[in-house]
């Protein structure tokens, strides 16, 4: 019923805005807007701080199906939802007092900041740094491939807070949420993207910028930690991204292959077109499976979540990229232009073997959940 | 105000796959279900009234046990809660069979306003709604266009269509209203009102639960019988008319009256 309800919204609302989202590369406030106001960026959150209360699954579908018509505006939700993981695994129950309502409410946007230009796939090797000063932290530094990181009120960001070479690499963040408005804090660029256009992702900078210890999150050393396990559980929105990417593309190859005549009949009825079709179509399936059962183990407390999370987004947008690639072949000379949207869905499917930990990061991932079980 | 709604589940007719089983009935089972479209407008109105008023809706429904889904979607739409009664013993029921069933039901429940709809898009009857005031006594105010209940003065006031206008119609609470399209377009369901639905109570009533005897209702009993049953034949070709307004208006008003139907 839910999944019904957020597809119908997409097909009605948000699928004739997705070309032009993509062109301008414009942040679609409109689109955020009516997120909101069917209370569908409330999914993420607790029912008890103006939420939803939905599970992880619940929110996949949803993002799925937004995904389906534009992948810019189904990031929307599943930004919203990894920039509040910090605060719903380790925040106090005032800080969620303090910022869930508006969150749930969509008035405010969170961004996540985790990665800087030396420190990607290594985030532990992060040189933002955060000292502490009387009842204040200072953080400074830079974070860059923020998504939505210039339109959002909040970030939670990530911070190396202990030096001491003797403390383990993984002890030494704290995770921080910085308000828009604080002294030293800047939007130094935005990224020119080949996909999801509609999304800005900004560098950001930290100039001494003077938070108080109310703002931190969870205890002092526990940042990545904190981060490891938010993306544990915000992957599978990033797999439900690619499937509804993947699906989209399907779909609008399916009906241009039965319209489309070549030798006298449509070219669905040609093998190698149904070929692909049906590779697109079984593929698509099985990384939605697995993503849905993924969500459901992660969300009954599965003590392999980050092999889960890590399994369905290495699968669903390897699966992405595939039948996005196909959907353009099977749409030949037309699938190459914007006249209609699988080039742009090729374009945004890219990201999804990229961010979140790259898809050679989701296997080291699993590579060492399969070593950790003693072999 | 606590009101309860008469909702019958439905086969979809969207869905295109109605088929017949082997006793020449329709296989419930082969189609998905969907809120009978006229009891949607129902339940509009009752949640307008406890919006108003205060109160909350109860819906009651007769139906296979796999009725749950389809009454959820009446949750969503802001009902509080669900009655379903269901037994094996009322296969093949008539309308005479519902109508008892339902009247039992609600002798277990308090409310000051029944509500249904006109008629069921599966059965067609139009008469459950009547029947059951009989059963239970409750003023039967057919109809209804506009609901104007005063629970202080435990009164309701109803609009009822006439072939003329409408007839003002005045009752005791409780009293029960058979509802119209004329009451208002029935809501989307919210997100929220979806997943408030998800742990909303449906409570299960079996034939035992309500004092009938299994033997006294269903199939077995039924006043009505299913001689046989036929697809409807497929629509003759139509004919499309593109001419300009007045020419197009000339040639319809010569077709219907070629064939005096004006």
């Amino acid at each position: 019923m839910l999944q019904e309800a957020v597809r119908v919204l997409a097909d009605e609302r948000i699928a004739p805005r997705a070309a032009e989202i993509d062109r301008t590369a414009e942040f679609p406030w409109d689109v955020k807007e009516l997120l909101a106001s069917h209370d569908i960026l409330g999914l993420p959150f607790p029912v008890e701080y103006g939420g939803l209360g939905g599970e992880l699954l619940t929110v996949a579908l949803a993002v799925e199906q937004i995904s389906r018509v534009c992948a810019t505006s189904g990031l929307i939700l599943a930004v919203q939802e990894l920039g509040a993981l910090p605060l719903l695994l380790a925040g106090t129950d005032e800080q969620k007092q303090r910022w869930f309502p508006d969150l749930a409410a969509g008035r405010t946007l969170i961004a996540f900041a985790l990665t800087e230009a030396e420190a990607g796939s290594d985030a532990a090797s992060a040189r933002t740094r955060g000292v502490r000063d009387g009842d204040d932290w200072i953080i400074e530094g830079s974070k860059r491939f923020i998504s939505q990181g210039s339109v959002a009120d909040l970030i939670a960001v990530f911070a190396t807070t202990e030096t001491n070479e003797k403390t383990p690499r993984h002890e030494r963040m704290t995770c921080f949420i910085v308000e828009r408005g604080m002294a030293g804090f800047g939007v130094d660029r935005i990224e020119h993207k080949m996909g999801i256009r509609g999304s800005p992702t900004a560098e950001l900078s930290f100039h001494g910028v003077r938070v108080p210890d109310a703002n931190r999150v969870g205890e002092p050393g526990t940042g990545f930690g904190i981060a490891m396990r938010t993306l544990d559980r915000s992957r599978p929105g990033i797999a439900a991204q690619a499937v509804g990417i993947a699906q989209g593309a399907l779909d609008v190859a399916a009906s241009y292959a039965s319209e489309r005549r070549q030798f006298g009949r449509p070219i669905a009825e040609f093998q190698m077109i149904q070929a692909m079709l049906a590779d697109m179509d079984a593929g698509t399936e099985a990384a939605r499976q697995l993503l849905y059962k993924a969500c459901t183990e992660i969300d009954a407390g599965s003590r392999d979540a980050a092999r889960w999370s890590a399994m369905c987004k290495l699968v669903a947008g390897d699966n992405a990229m595939r039948v996005t690639t196909d959907a353009v072949q099977v749409l030949g000379g037309y699938g190459y232009i914007d006249e209609f949207p699988v080039e742009r869905m090729m374009r945004d499917a890219k990201i999804t073997q990229l961010y979140e930990g790259t898809q050679q990061i989701q296997r080291l991932v699993i590579a060492r959940a399969l070593a950790g079980r003693g072999g | 105000m606590h009101i309860v709604v008469l909702v019958k589940p439905v086969p979809d007719t969207a869905s295109s796959g109605e088929r017949l089983g082997p006793d020449g009935r329709l296989d419930r089972a082969a189609v998905p279900a969907v809120v009978n479209a006229n009891d949607e407008y129902a339940l509009e109105a009752a949640l307008k009234l406890v919006e108003a008023h205060g109160g909350e809706v109860t819906i009651v429904s007769m139906a296979t046990a796999g009725a749950t889904d389809t009454m959820r979607k009446a949750l969503a739409m802001g009902a509080t809660r669900g009655v379903l009664v269901t037994d094996d013993a009322l296969a093949g029921a008539d309308h005479v069979t519902t109508v008892k069933v339902l009247a039992a039901a609600l002798s277990g429940l308090e409310y000051d306003l029944v509500l249904a709809g006109a008629d069921t898009s599966d059965g067609q009857g139009g008469v459950v709604g009547a029947g059951v005031a009989v059963l239970t006594g409750l003023p039967y105010l057919s109809y209804a266009a506009k609901i104007e209940p005063d629970p202080d003065a435990r009164q309701v006031r109803v609009r009822r269509i006439s072939p003329t206008g409408y007839d003002v119609l005045e009752a005791a609470l409780p009293a029960l209203v058979v509802c119209t399209q004329a009451l208002g377009e029935p809501r989307y369901p919210s997100l929220k009102g979806i997943m408030a639905a998800r742990s909303k109570e449906i409570v299960t009533r079996s034939l035992a639960d309500l004092g009938i005897e299994a033997g006294s209702v269903g199939g077995a009993v039924a006043t009505t019988a299913l001689v046989g049953s036929e697809a409807p034949p497929p629509r003759a070709a139509t004919r499309v008319v593109r001419e300009a307004p007045d020419a197009a208006a000339r040639e319809i008003v010569a077709f219907l009256a070629e064939r005096r139907i004006i």
